[in-house]
């Protein structure tokens, strides 16, 4: 035990010394979780939008101050005929505007079904997509705020988002960021920390010792699953606090998922280590096994279900897409134990196999 | 009683035969070389002694544990001392001697006694990281580390190479006071100029051993008459000795060649011949034979003769 508390000591050495280590542990969950948070989010603040009301009542004034209290929209101008629509488009400055037909108030308040256009600039469709998104969720919460005092009002756009209604970036990106971080950490690190010692020699000074390969490989990740661990947590303070993302659910529960996942990466760390002795392959291999993948199949930034068939099928085997599931139940849905068990029993046998794999590949010599 | 018995051991790296049919025996407390260039298999060898490789037949036996059987007691009993720097870099001296004293389960004021004379030259900069320091003094370093534990068999793979020539001979006598605790020792050099410090030695060259003896037995190996020869041009030279008759084989030597004869010759009769080949500066004197000259007459008798 004495032996395995030193080698764990000589290893926290290595990652507090290495200021490149030391960046990639505790500078990357910042810098990642303020970039996808905020600058790459593809949430849009303040947007020059137009009215064009041409009814002038009390229900679209009422809408109207509502779009404009949400942050997202700002008005660049009022219009006064359709005419002006094309032309204040083409100055390039405003992304949308919203009309208010003559009829609105009357229609509204007769049960007829009172429509309120939207015209978005669609030569950036992502944006153009997510500003009529915010401007009909924001205009459905009118409906259901009035609804109780006057009869119900209907709207032509029907679309309904439930838990995150107003497609807050951060919902998706929280999640996503804390896996990619977790992963990175704790697999490429324990991969390249491995390998490190191999292509130094060191590994053959430590194999002519009463240490045994389990207690090297032991030493080897807990250091990182402590860090990683916290680095877990410190995303998720950023993603609550700063981000404004919910905790809906168990606090507790999310805490134990997480370490599954560390535990998981952790295991495919050293399987990686376990098939090369160089720092560099290790490296590249963590990187074209496990980021690419997180980031493009696991649903992370493209929607599994818009994926050609294929890929589908391929996600299937990344490990990130279903703790990426979990937190976004736990976090944002606050459902319970019983809603991710299928998801968590997944990532259990995903990292047996790999737990597995790694102690068949378990040497007591070189070569 | 032998510390050290290697029996008839192989081991090759896919095509290439490392180590071929080697056997010879090290008696305890021996200082003990193993002599020859950069390729002989000379680390191959240690890696299977100190049980990190396993051979492809043959056994071996250190400290009365088969290297392959016993491996795991093996490893508690001998110091290893890899060719390369195999320390860590990012730890200071301090740091490394306990990190290994630790895992070998003791600790550095235990065995203080053992490494005393070699820690003390390096002790003063001990908070300074290992990737710091000068060849020399991680040398030192490696070779505390390697008898931290207090092995009985100890193991060093070419600890000269790379370092100056003053710490070379503070090693060198660093093995000889080791020695004189009844350390056994093997150790790996291809500098032939310090296989005359150890007891006996093996020369090897393409995984194979061509003899084991005592450096001055080894030499006594050497029969023809052997001459120091200079002259102005050197490369010409050489190449007038080498189609000479009474030329066995002809070597460059530092300064000199190194000039084996086929049968006893004088030196005034070799000067003839060089001066009736217009050598000019001509210089010649009897020498006896070195390690080096027997290595290379052991060599060019066991595989195609070196000169052309």
């Amino acid at each position: 035990m004495k032996r395995f508390l030193a080698f764990v000591k000589k290893e926290f050495f290595h990652i507090l010394r290495d200021r490149r280590t030391l960046l990639i542990l505790f500078g990357l969950p910042f810098v990642q979780v303020l970039l996808f948070g905020f600058a790459l989010s593809n949430e849009i603040k303040n947007a020059n939008i137009a009215i064009l009301d041409n009814d002038k009542s009390l229900h679209t004034q009422q809408i109207t101050a509502r779009l404009l209290s949400s942050g997202y929209f700002q008005v660049y101008q009022n219009l006064s005929s359709y005419k002006e629509i094309d032309q204040t488009f083409r100055k390039g400055v405003i992304k949308m505007v919203v009309v208010f037909p003559t009829q609105f108030s009357y229609d509204y308040e007769h049960g007829r079904t009172a429509q309120i256009q939207i015209i978005a600039d669609a030569s950036e469709q992502n944006t153009a997509i997510s500003l009529t998104n915010y401007a009909s969720a924001i205009i459905q919460s009118y409906t259901t705020s009035v609804a109780g005092s006057i009869a119900p009002m209907y709207i032509d756009v029907n679309t309904r988002m439930v838990f995150n209604p107003e497609l807050k970036g951060a919902f998706v990106f929280v999640p996503g960021v804390m896996t990619l971080v977790l992963l990175l950490v704790s697999a490429m690190m324990t991969s390249v920390t491995i390998a490190r010692e191999k292509e130094m020699g060191t590994m053959e000074v430590l194999f002519v010792s009463p240490l045994s390969q389990w207690q090297i490989i032991l030493g080897k990740v807990i250091p990182y699953l402590a860090l990683s661990f916290v680095n877990g947590c410190v995303i998720l303070i950023l993603g609550v606090f700063l981000l404004e993302l919910p905790m809906n659910g168990n606090l507790l529960l999310l805490l134990l998922e997480t370490l599954l996942f560390i535990f998981l990466a952790l295991s495919i760390g050293v399987f990686i280590s376990s098939l090369t002795d160089s720092q560099l392959v290790a490296m590249f291999a963590s990187m074209v096994i496990m980021l690419l993948p997180t980031i493009f199949l696991s649903g992370f930034i493209f929607p599994i279900e818009s994926m050609p068939k294929g890929l589908q099928v391929i996600s299937n085997v990344i490990p990130a897409k279903y703790f990426i599931r979990i937190v976004k139940n736990i976090m944002i849905k606050g459902i319970g134990m019983k809603a991710v068990a299928l998801d968590t029993l997944v990532l259990a046998a995903m990292a047996l196999f790999f737990i597995g794999l790694s102690i068949r590949n378990l040497k007591t010599h070189l070569a | 009683m032998n510390a050290i018995i290697v029996d008839n051991i192989s081991k090759a790296y896919g095509n290439i035969q490392a180590v071929s049919n080697v056997s010879f025996e090290v008696r305890e407390g021996e200082l003990f070389g193993l002599i020859g260039p950069d390729g002989a298999g000379k680390t191959t060898l240690f890696k299977m002694l100190v049980t990190l490789l396993f051979p492809d037949q043959g056994r071996a036996v250190v400290n009365r544990k088969d290297i392959v059987k016993d491996f795991l007691q093996l490893r508690t009993q001998v110091g290893y001392m890899p060719g390369k720097f195999s320390l860590y870099q990012d730890l200071t001296i301090e740091e490394n001697l306990d990190f290994f004293a630790t895992v070998f389960g003791t600790s550095i004021q235990e065995n203080y006694d053992l490494i005393k004379d070699i820690y003390v030259q390096i002790e003063p900069f001990k908070t300074r990281r290992a990737g710091k320091l000068s060849g020399g003094m991680k040398q030192k370093l490696a070779l505390c580390c390697a008898l931290i534990h207090k092995p009985e068999v100890l193991f060093l793979d070419e600890p000269t190479t790379g370092v100056d020539a003053v710490s070379r001979k503070e090693f060198w006598d660093m093995l000889k006071s080791l020695k004189q605790r009844g350390l056994t020792i093997l150790v790996s050099t291809p500098y032939m100029d310090e296989a005359g410090l150890c007891d006996r030695i093996a020369l090897m060259q393409g995984g194979k051993i061509l003899a084991v003896d005592t450096p001055q037995d080894i030499t006594k190996l050497f029969q023809r008459p052997l001459f120091a020869v200079k002259a102005a041009e050197t490369f010409r030279l050489i190449q007038d000795l080498r189609n000479a008759s009474f030329t066995h084989s002809c070597y460059a030597f530092g300064e000199y060649l190194h000039l084996a004869l086929e049968h006893e010759i004088t030196s005034s009769d070799i000067e003839t011949y060089l001066a009736s080949h217009n050598h000019r500066q001509i210089d010649i004197k009897r020498v006896d034979p070195g390690i080096e000259d027997c290595f290379m007459d052991l060599i060019s008798q066991t595989s195609v003769p070196a000169q052309s």
